[in-house]
């Protein structure tokens, strides 16, 4: 069987801070990194690998930079990797991104699963997942948090929701979103980041995929961003000074003076 | 037509809250287009109060189509039936909750009506000079706040952050039209069933729809002491959140994470214990209303986002606060 992961690069943000007067993100470097939730994706794949015997595929669509986040998948363990890059496609929103991986994926031959992560750290839609299953006429399963049983023409599994968890069975072929729960992700091993070093990953351009293309990139896209601007984040906190046991009854009497002006304590429901 | 819909959302014979948030919504949107706004509902047989309580909230219109099949999520055969009566009435505008039903249906919709979607909205409003929906959301870990327009495509889609609005004061006894929708045996996707549910109990209910939330981090040291938040989330009637890094450390599930690779959340009250608030963290709660922390030490960046602050050891100052809270009881 063939199992696909897309995945995307995303600017890293572990080691930013804030800046104490504006309170705005500061990107030192702005270092580029596989985006974190992709490493469920990649590792669901692989399980699925050894429970199936499946070739796993990594595709990312993005500037030639995007070819290390291939590696790493390839380093990791998958088997092959497509890289999708022109300018043409610079500036897709999420329809348009998703239109053009889903035409890549069509082209591959016959996929059995494709599994995506819950979404990316940096835009937080969520939503090139969901398209892609819908651009192929895929079953779609979001917010997998347990693979139950991997079958080569089906799949148990489970999937959280606001209430709790369903367990739900899927035939194949479909696409599944995973969360961070769904496995503890492998590290990449010697072996696997020297086939990566050595792997010639093929990058594909809007002539080999038979796209439309006014579906394509910036101007292809349905929503258009009109206005950024930086969010309100920085408070002017009340901050007490509690170190000494003593002080801790008057701190909490002002805590609850605090819930009960802004109307926090209030009974009632809790949702 | 320039009508406004919202998906309401159904779950176990209700019609979840986050329906009547969708409402408000689209009432402002609707008022300001001078144009209708109708819910659509897609449920298995349910109480006819049930259906109403959309109008009470603000419905003009409700669009109902039962079929068993409805009882849980398919994206496939909800976003049939959706395209359908979208095909066939061309709303100007459609809502959906940024849930995970909402953020599984409408993108799958989305594609299938070819039109733009945006996630996760903490606030939409109408261009006055072109009537068109202005639609606002986070980005990049909450720190820029991005304005997005859909110019061309019909529906303009967006979801909605649950708890960025208030439902409307229900008005007992307002009326609207209620049309049922036949429901097509073709919609139906048998590919994909649900089995089971199993649905957490009262106290574990989700951050993201809690009106408050506390959570824990590291400096609560030990598994055994994360207890402590869930004693504290208890008198407060708030749900339960976490930090990363007690989240890594198994001391609760993921379902409980805030921040970036988490949960986003927009909660009332956000109380934070032991968190010293990475960006990543803060990330997840930069639109609360109130964010109050507990931590002893006072160059935590959580301060810099707290609307109160407590400097001190937490464990003494939660003791206490469960002390006040067990003395209000009796005076109550």
């Amino acid at each position: 069987m063939v199992i696909v992961v897309p995945i995307k690069q995303v600017p890293e943000t572990s080691n930013v801070q804030m800046d104490s007067v504006t309170g705005v993100m500061i990107r030192s470097g702005s270092k580029a990194i596989l985006n974190p939730l992709d490493l469920y994706a990649i590792e669901s794949a692989l399980r699925y690998k050894e429970a199936c015997d499946a070739r796993v595929i990594a595709v990312t669509m993005g500037p030639q930079s995007a070819m290390k986040v291939l590696k790493e998948a390839i380093a990791m363990g998958c088997d092959d990797a497509v890289h999708i890059s022109d300018r043409a496609f610079a500036g897709a929103d999420t329809w348009s991104t998703s239109y053009t991986l889903a035409k890549a994926i069509a082209g591959m031959g016959k996929v059995d699963l494709i599994i995506t992560g819950e979404r990316a750290t940096d835009g937080d839609t969520g939503q090139v997942g969901p398209e892609i299953a819908s651009w192929l006429n895929l079953p779609l399963v979001t917010y997998v948090s347990q693979l139950i049983e991997m079958r080569s023409d089906s799949m148990m599994v489970k999937r959280m929701t606001e209430e709790g968890y369903q367990k739900l069975e899927v035939t194949l072929p479909a696409l599944i979103t995973v969360l961070k729960e769904v496995a503890t992700v492998r590290l990449s091993t010697l072996k696997g980041k020297m086939r990566a070093m050595d792997m010639i990953i093929p990058t594909r351009t809007v002539k080999d995929l038979d796209v439309e293309p006014s579906y394509l990139g910036l101007k292809g896209s349905p929503t258009k961003v009109v206005k950024i601007e930086q969010a309100r984040v920085k408070r002017d906190a009340l901050i007490i000074e509690a170190m000494e046991a003593d002080k801790v009854p008057d701190a909490v009497i002002s805590l609850f003076d605090f819930l009960e002006d802004k109307q926090l304590l209030e009974k009632g429901e809790s949702r | 037509m320039n009508d406004v819909w919202i998906l309401a959302e159904y779950h176990k014979g209700m019609i979840k809250e986050v329906s009547y948030e969708l409402l408000a919504w689209g009432r402002s949107l609707a008022d300001s287009l001078g144009s209708s706004l109708c819910a659509v509902l897609l449920s298995p047989k349910i109480e006819t109060e049930k259906v109403n309580s959309l109008f009470e909230y603000g419905a003009d219109v409700v669009y109902h189509c039962t079929d068993s099949s409805f009882e849980f999520l398919n994206c496939a055969t909800f976003s049939c039936a959706l395209e359908s009566l979208v095909r066939e009435r061309s709303p100007h505008i459609l809502l959906g909750a940024a849930t995970t039903t909402g953020r599984s249906v409408l993108p799958y919709l989305a594609v299938k009506v070819s039109s733009g979607l945006t996630a996760d909205c903490t606030s939409l409003t109408i261009e006055k000079e072109t009537n068109l929906l202005l639609q606002t959301r986070p980005a990049i870990g909450g720190n820029i706040m991005a304005t997005i327009k859909t110019p061309e495509h019909r529906p303009q889609m967006a979801t909605v952050r649950p708890k960025s609005k208030k439902p409307l004061k229900r008005e007992i006894g307002r009326k609207g039209r209620l049309e049922s929708i036949p429901f097509d045996p073709l919609w139906k996707d048998e590919r994909m069933k649900v089995l089971e549910e199993y649905i957490h109990e009262g106290n574990e209910s989700s951050i993201e729809e809690a009106k408050r939330v506390v959570s824990g981090g590291k400096g609560l040291k030990k598994k055994e002491n994360f207890e402590l938040i869930s004693r504290i989330a208890s008198c407060l009637g708030a749900a339960v959140g976490a930090s990363r890094e007690a989240v890594d450390r198994g001391w609760i599930g993921y379902s409980h994470q805030v921040g970036l690779s988490g949960k986003t959340i927009s909660p009332k009250l956000y109380m934070a214990v032991g968190i010293s608030g990475a960006v990543q963290h803060l990330a997840g709660i930069k639109t609360a209303e109130y964010i109050v922390s507990i931590n002893n030490d006072p160059t935590s960046p959580i301060i810099q986002i707290s609307d109160l602050a407590i400097v001190g050891d937490l464990f003494t100052v939660c003791g206490e606060i469960e002390k006040e809270f067990e003395r209000r009881k009796v005076f109550s």
